[in-house]
């Protein structure tokens, strides 16, 4: 079962335990990781799950396709390393991942 | 004022919502959350389509672990309420219990319109509300030749796609003359027809049910309202929602069209609240008229709004109101409320399933429909939460381009 890191912006972190298939914002709101409203649960319909990927990982996922990338245009200050969580399905090679959350989702 | 005891009745989206957001307030009292559906709360929308195909697992359909309510002491109470004793400030519980409460918020909802003729009883025959509904119905939408789907909304039209890619024969049926009128332009409504006609489901417009005929017990076949017979092993219905207002007239809270409730979402009692698919609201993006919305955005927004109010945080809910649909590959996004719309600017290509109609009503943006654009979608729902600037000469110019307007519009 990977587990995943998140950073809130005031530095707390969570370990949380994803199952494979999940997407890591499933695993997210199922730990009640704060900060991660995904309002629409998953729809990729509101830009409310956004993270920021570890640098350590750049190029070690999926790219973001067209609907995700669209809307992380709208998300709370988009950088090179956004992502929407609902669209990041979690496998074995994620064991280990760290996101970072943004200072706000709206 | 400091509340020691807040009732929710209704564990739906809203429900659920206004508690976590009143922990999130820093709301330290007691929370009561009664829903009268086994298990841990759970969303809805995808149980007409992700859900039924089997691409979203039944965990990940709930909005949080057990351990949630434990942590954040919501008591989740698998009940039904029968009554308000707002006298007493109690709300009665069908397993009879009771609930006390220094404010009552009202999350319950709607049910689906039943469908109104001979034969609506068989088995087969589903509309899709619940969980239960779905979990009845995947195992049957599966094995189905011939589905009848009764109402081109959005619901209907959901299941539609979904059975048409389990391969079954569709038949929609819908009372209006296309698919969504309610919802849509003319313009979105024929991408629609069109698309779902590409996935082999047939429409019968203009076209209502006059009965189901059962061979033991078992849908087999529909009549249709000018007289035909088609076979049908499955029938799913989705003709409109009834908000289920019953205990708050009873209560004597004053009703129209559902609970209504002022712009903080307050009912006619300062002690009982109400929002989501039940409320109907003075909505800011509709005149002030009285507005019940159905919709994921309407309750989370609105329990949002609720809930800090509840901490002494006051203000008139004010979101602008946002859907969405899943249809097969397409997704359909509108932001803002377009009734009563006089004129409207496309942009994109139907051909290529890839289109927004922007809506304008006296020569201000109203609302904004887009297909499988998600950029215009979001861009629409920044453009219009501001004052309306853009209008309909400059939106209709070649090469305009939404996204770039709403950046180089920003205050």
């Amino acid at each position: 079962m990977p587990t995943l890191t998140f950073i809130e912006h005031n530095g707390t972190e969570h370990h949380v335990h994803g199952d494979i298939g999940q997407s890591v914002m499933q695993a997210a709101t199922f730990a009640s990781v704060p900060g991660i409203p995904a309002d629409c649960g998953g729809a990729c319909a509101c830009a409310t799950c956004h993270c920021y990927v570890d640098e350590a990982w750049v190029g070690r996922l999926p790219e973001a396709e067209g609907s995700e990338s669209d809307m992380l245009d709208y998300a709370f200050e988009r950088r090179d390393t956004s992502r929407l969580t609902c669209q990041l399905w979690i496998t074995a090679e994620m064991d280990g991942l760290v996101l970072r959350l943004p200072e706000s989702q709206f | 004022m400091s509340l020691a005891s807040v009732v929710i009745v209704g564990a739906g989206q809203a429900g659920f919502q206004v508690a976590a957001s009143l922990r999130q307030e820093g709301y330290d009292g007691r929370i009561t959350l009664i829903g009268d559906e086994p298990g841990l709360p759970y969303q809805r929308p995808p149980l007409s389509k992700a859900y039924l195909l089997g691409k979203i697992s039944e965990p990940n359909l709930l909005f949080r672990s057990a351990e949630f309510f434990m942590a954040q002491r919501i008591d989740l109470v698998h009940d039904k309420a029968t009554a308000i004793d707002r006298l007493n400030r109690r709300v009665l519980l069908a397993g009879g219990g009771v609930a006390s409460y220094d404010h009552l918020v009202l999350a319950t909802g709607a049910h689906n319109r039943p469908l109104p003729v001979p034969g609506a009883h068989h088995s087969g025959v589903f509309g899709i509300k619940t969980k239960a509904d779905a979990d009845a119905l995947a195992p049957l939408a599966k094995a189905a030749r011939n589905v009848v789907v009764v109402g081109a909304g959005f619901i209907g039209l959901e299941f539609a796609a979904v059975a048409a890619a389990l391969g079954a024969n569709v038949h929609v049926l819908e009372l209006g003359d296309r698919p969504m009128a309610r919802a849509v332009s003319r313009e979105m409504s024929e991408l629609f027809r069109t698309a779902h006609e590409g996935w082999g489901v047939h429409f019968d417009f203009l076209q209502g049910l006059a009965s189901i005929e059962g061979d033991n017990g078992r849908a087999c076949a529909v009549v249709t309202s000018d007289g035909r017979r088609l076979p049908a092993d499955l029938v799913v219905f989705g003709i409109g929602v009834i908000p289920n207002a019953q205990i708050a007239t009873e209560a004597g809270l004053e009703i129209e069209n559902g609970v209504k409730v002022d712009t903080y979402l307050l009912t006619s009692d300062p002690q009982i609240s109400a929002l989501g698919d039940v409320a109907c609201f003075p909505c800011l993006h509709n005149g002030e008229q009285p507005t019940r919305l159905e919709s994921v955005q309407n309750a989370v927004d609105q329990a949002r709004t609720l809930a800090a109010r509840l901490v002494g945080k006051p203000t008139p809910y004010s979101a602008l109101p946002w859907f969405w649909t899943d249809q097969g590959d397409l997704k359909l996004q509108i932001a803002g409320l377009s009734a009563g719309y006089d004129s409207s600017v496309l942009l994109g290509s139907p051909q290529a399933q890839q289109l927004s109609v922007l809506c304008f009503r006296g020569g201000q943006l109203v609302a904004v429909e887009s297909c499988n654009r998600v950029g215009d979608h979001m861009a629409a729902r920044k453009i219009l939460a501001r004052p309306a600037r853009l209008s309909a000469a400059e939106a209709a110019a070649p090469g305009f381009d939404l996204k770039a307007w709403e950046a180089a519009n920003r205050d």
